[in-house]
């Protein structure tokens, strides 16, 4: 039997994995850790917080406000999938 | 001096961040194109860069989709610049196109009026002859992404005067750039330099000397640059960086400047870079 939980569970799963899966195409490395800074570390410019902004406007449905342009809701793997869950009302 | 409205001719890749940057410091533009369906392309794209500036910069100002709708005339006719204090021409890198571009520029504006000639490497004193107002025309080498580069190369070309690059530069402090101004010839510092590097880059792919992932890991990582030559041409478009290599090589006749068939190759199928989403790295669509 599924429980609530074990269903946030799966959802924060589909959305950590569609992030990493989208970052890790978009960029010149093989792993990634998810708390790595995408910043920070180098790995990426700051332009890259707009492309993953739009992909996932249009991957989760959700609709980024002015309020959420915040490269901090961007920053690593584990950020962006807090802010989708967020967003969508799966977490919290 | 004090600025009203800015004409910004062809609004591609450049003229879109040229546009944005004005915007964003509260200056009207009259943007120019050939068609309706760049110019409302363009316009999508300047309010997309609107909105995402909180997330890229923490000191460019903050406007509204609407400050910045009111601040954009979009045209297909040339003469609507006629209305401007200053334009800024980022036409396709092709003399051709310039030429004629700048006949009729000539024609239309107000015998006062500067320009601003942005180009990669075409010189500004053979766009300046064009028209018969040399001593008005500058270069301005603004690069992508244009609202958020703090420093633009200006080309003072052969007959460019010291009004012009007076009121270039107070066009500059309503934008917070700075200039480095440089004497003209074609491709001035950065593109002379930097399309070598693009272009050799090209070279080591095509000789299988390493991955174009290798290339730029080796110029990020060991030079500290912040992007590898062949992402850099990604960015820029490889279609524009084969067309500025062939004005070098056909300015300078020097056999350095000769274009790699590896990259005009991926032009002819298409692969642009950044634009198409294939270059010589893959990026996500749309």
């Amino acid at each position: 039997m599924h429980t609530q939980r074990d269903e946030a569970t799966s959802t924060e799963q589909q959305v950590r994995e569609t992030t990493r899966r989208f970052i890790l195409s978009s960029i010149q490395v093989t792993r990634l850790d998810d708390d790595a800074n995408l910043f920070e570390s180098g790995i990426v410019n700051s332009l890259f917080a707009v492309q993953l902004m739009t992909f996932i406007e249009k991957t989760f449905a959700i609709e980024v406000g002015m309020d959420d342009l915040d490269v901090e809701n961007f920053k690593s793997v584990n950020a962006t999938t807090g802010f989708v869950l967020r967003k969508t009302g799966a977490l919290g | 001096m004090e600025f009203h409205r800015i004409g910004v001719v062809g609004a591609g890749n450049i003229g879109i961040g040229v546009v944005t940057d004005l915007v964003l410091h509260g200056l009207c533009t009259v943007v120019v194109d050939v068609s309706d369906e760049i110019l409302q392309r363009a316009q999508a794209a300047v309010l997309n860069n609107v909105r995402c500036v909180p997330l890229l910069s923490k000191t460019l100002p903050r406007i509204t989709r609407d400050e910045a709708l009111h601040r954009m005339v979009l045209t297909t006719k040339l003469q609507d610049v006629a209305s401007c204090d200053f334009v800024i021409e980022n036409v396709t890198e092709d003399w051709n196109i310039k030429q004629r571009l700048y006949e009729e520029l000539d024609r239309v504006s107000p015998p006062d009026v500067c320009f601003g000639a942005n180009t990669s490497c075409i010189s500004i004193t053979q766009i300046g002859g064009a028209t018969r107002r040399s001593a008005q025309v500058i270069g301005v080498h603004l690069m992508n992404p244009v609202h958020l580069k703090p420093t633009v190369e200006v080309i003072r070309g052969f007959h460019t005067s010291e009004r012009t690059l007076d009121t270039l530069l107070q066009l500059f402090a309503v934008l917070h750039k700075e200039a480095i101004v440089v004497n003209d010839l074609p491709g001035f510092v950065s593109n002379r330099i930097s399309h070598v590097f693009m272009n050799e880059a090209a070279f080591v792919l095509q000789d299988n000397v390493a991955t174009a992932e290798q290339i730029d890991m080796i110029f990020k990582q060991c030079f500290g640059h912040k992007m590898g030559p062949l992402e850099t041409a990604d960015l820029i478009g490889l279609d524009t960086v084969v067309r500025s290599l062939d004005v070098l090589y056909e300015s300078f006749k020097d056999p350095k400047y000769r274009c790699c068939p590896l990259l005009r190759k991926l032009v002819h199928a298409g692969h642009l870079g950044r634009k198409t989403a294939k270059g010589f790295h893959a990026y996500p669509e749309g």
